[in-house]
């Protein structure tokens, strides 16, 4: 068994960002985050295992430190809100397309522009459907304890380099904020630099002895090759889609009715799931690991199962429902309920909203 | 006498100069008589000069040099508009033994891309970063740089750059080298073979700082001509360029060994 402790999520991202093997750090502070980067500033990794840790100017430079980082091989990472996420979008893109890969871990606050610093989920269209410009797609995980913002640091690591694609780790103010029991993983070594070069031909660390140059780049101004470096991605992105899908389901074998929830909503959907039950109401929790990859399989399963409705529970106007309705297309009903802009709905809410809109209504 | 052929030219003992190895074959895509070819030429000849080859990671710009990676013959990575000083950063963070630089039109390297410089250059990060100011945008069609000299025609100022409504042009290099983390900033030119010569002086310089582990950025700007965006000629838009251009950017050392020279 591993190291127990008590932790902040951030704390738990930021140990496990050190304990994962991480090459590199980059951030710029931002609430309700801020503690990742406070944390290894304190943690001083760079002599305990000669992580860098760096403040950015912005969250400009720490994602385009990210490509010129993660281009030469080494692991990289950057965390940052919403408002900060947003001014990445841009470097994701160039990532995305020069195929490097990189973990940015997204506490959402609520939106939109400068928002305020409570627990949102109104990302999951700019995480899920391409906040940058272009045909790309983004490996995203989203952690629904603190224990999960520890193990899902070296699971998109892994998940990064084997796809070379930036992956991303989208939790909320909740779980970034919120002190849980956490088992921490042990240390995994940093790679040495002889090992980056060996494992990653790729990467742009210094033209191999007489071998050809690497270069990175998302620029083609061929069109068709240009479009087939794109088919090239959508193979990619189709492959992730086969392999990586994740997800969790809870008394979804004889429920009538299914919460469809992420993050810090299933926590509080696990709850109202009792509650229903508690009143006789047959009530399941269909909960997305990975958003992108979505859950299509077993949303469509369920639905050919007969179940009379799904809820979709998101802290956001409702976002990932449309998801769902693409895979429901129509056989059943599906409702939104979330509050949001930094509210967070109650369990009774979330019960009320069942009962409402896919049982009286 | 028979005629000279080119056999009886291509001799051993006449090769005086050869293409470095570290420029590739490819037909470069800048216009005939632009100062960027040269000054790619010049950074590969210095780099292989220094043994450098293997150990050298080199970030293009987005400008007409975007596809520097094309034509030099080193690892490379392609930046989105302005950023490549954050890459060039991470790079040498986390490998501090490798040679890194930057290579960056004034559009790039001046406005977009002005926090990734200041920043850069203020925390003194141990990379080259070379500056290409030609005044202009280039690969845009020549619009207005904010290098662009007053009264100075482009296609965003067509009736020449008025400062009351435009601004006035911005001398970065003056300014980075008032940062503490520079710790060699200096104004070339490559329009001459003696200003080729000082350039390519220039550059080693910067590179053997970087090799001998001084503490910041080395920086060269080089005065460079748009022949295209000027809409003259290759000759005349270098008679413009020492005309117009020197008297305001004016050329030589601005610091050496992290020490500003008093002018
Ligand atoms: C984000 C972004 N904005 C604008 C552009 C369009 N653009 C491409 S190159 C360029 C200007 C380049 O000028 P400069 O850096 O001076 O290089 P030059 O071509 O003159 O060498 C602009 C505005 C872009 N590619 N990306
Ligand atoms: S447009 Fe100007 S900067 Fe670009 S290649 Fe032509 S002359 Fe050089
Ligand atoms: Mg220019």
């Amino acid at each position: 068994m591993g190291e127990l402790k008590l932790m902040k999520g951030n704390e738990a991202l930021a140990e496990a960002a050190i304990r994962a093997g991480v090459d590199g750090y980059f951030g710029y502070p931002i609430t309700p985050q801020s503690e990742v980067i406070e944390y290894l500033m304190a943690e001083k990794p760079f002599e305990r295992t000669g992580m860098v840790v760096l403040q950015a100017e912005s969250e400009v430079a720490s994602i385009n430190m990210l490509y010129g980082g993660g281009g030469t091989g080494k692991k990289v990472m950057t965390s940052s809100s919403s408002p900060g996420i947003s001014l990445m979008q841009e470097g994701l893109s160039y990532l995305a397309g020069a195929e490097i890969p990189c973990v940015v871990a997204n506490v959402v606050r609520g939106g939109p522009g400068l928002g305020d610093i409570q627990p949102a989920q109104s990302d999951y269209f700019q995480s899920v459907k391409g906040g940058g410009h272009g045909d790309y797609r983004l490996l995203v995980l989203a952690p629904s304890s603190v224990q999960e913002m520890s193990d899902f640091v070296p699971l998109a690591f892994d998940l990064a380099f084997k796809y070379r694609t930036p992956a991303l780790i989208v939790s909320d103010g909740l779980i970034g904020q919120m002190m849980e029991k956490v088992e921490l993983f042990d240390q995994i070594p940093r790679l040495t630099d002889e090992e980056v070069i060996k494992r990653h031909p790729w990467a742009t660390n210094g033209k191999p002895k007489g071998g050809e140059r690497r270069i990175l780049t998302s620029l083609d101004l061929d069109p068709h090759k240009l479009e087939r470096h794109n088919w090239h991605l959508q193979e990619k992105y189709k492959t992730i889609e086969e392999n990586e899908v994740r997800f969790e389901m809870l008394h979804c074998e004889d429920a009538e009715y299914i919460i469809v929830a992420y993050g810090s909503s299933a926590r509080i959907a696990q709850k109202s799931i009792q509650l229903a039950r508690e009143k006789g109401i047959k009530v399941g929790l269909l909960r997305p690991i990975t958003l992108w990859p979505f859950p299509k399989k077993p949303i469509d399963e369920l639905t050919k199962k007969g179940v009379k409705g799904f809820l979709s529970v998101e802290m956001s106007a409702g976002q990932m429902i449309e998801d769902v309705k693409l895979v429901v297309e129509g056989r059943t009903k599906v409702e939104h309920f979330g509050r949001y802009g930094g509210v967070i709905h109650s369990p009774e809410q979330v019960l009320e909203a069942l009962e409402q809109k896919l049982i009286g209504g | 006498m028979s005629e000279i052929t080119l056999q009886d030219i291509i001799k051993p003992e006449n090769l005086v100069y050869k293409k470095t190895s570290l420029m590739t074959d490819k037909a470069l895509s800048y216009c005939p008589g632009c100062g960027h070819g040269t000054t790619h030429r010049l950074i590969m000849e210095v780099i292989e000069e220094l043994g450098q080859e293997n150990e050298t990671i080199g970030v293009a710009p987005v400008g007409c040099s975007v596809l520097a990676y094309e034509f030099m013959n080193v690892d490379m990575q392609e930046a989105a508009h302005g950023r490549a000083p954050a890459l060039a950063t991470a790079i040498k963070r986390l490998w501090p033994n490798k040679v890194v630089f930057t290579y960056q039109g004034d559009g790039d390297l001046a406005a977009i891309g002005t926090a990734e410089t200041i920043h850069a250059c203020n925390r003194g990060e141990r990379i080259v970063m070379v500056f290409i100011n030609n005044g202009i945008y280039g690969m845009t069609g020549g619009q207005m740089a904010p290098t662009t000299l007053p009264g100075m025609k482009t296609a965003t100022s067509p009736y020449g750059r008025d400062i009351a409504t435009m601004g006035n042009p911005l001398k970065m290099t003056e300014l980075v080298a008032t940062l503490p983390g520079t710790y060699y900033v200096t104004r070339q030119s490559v329009q001459t073979p003696a200003a080729v010569r000082k350039a390519r002086k220039a550059i080693k310089k910067a590179f053997q700082n970087q090799l001998d582990g001084k503490p910041g950025v080395s920086f060269i700007e080089v005065v460079s001509n748009c022949n295209s965006g000027w809409k003259m000629e290759p000759v005349q838009s270098n008679t413009w360029m020492e005309e117009n251009m020197f008297p305001f950017y004016q050329l030589g050392d601005l610091k050496v060994d992290g020490k500003l020279i008093d002018k």
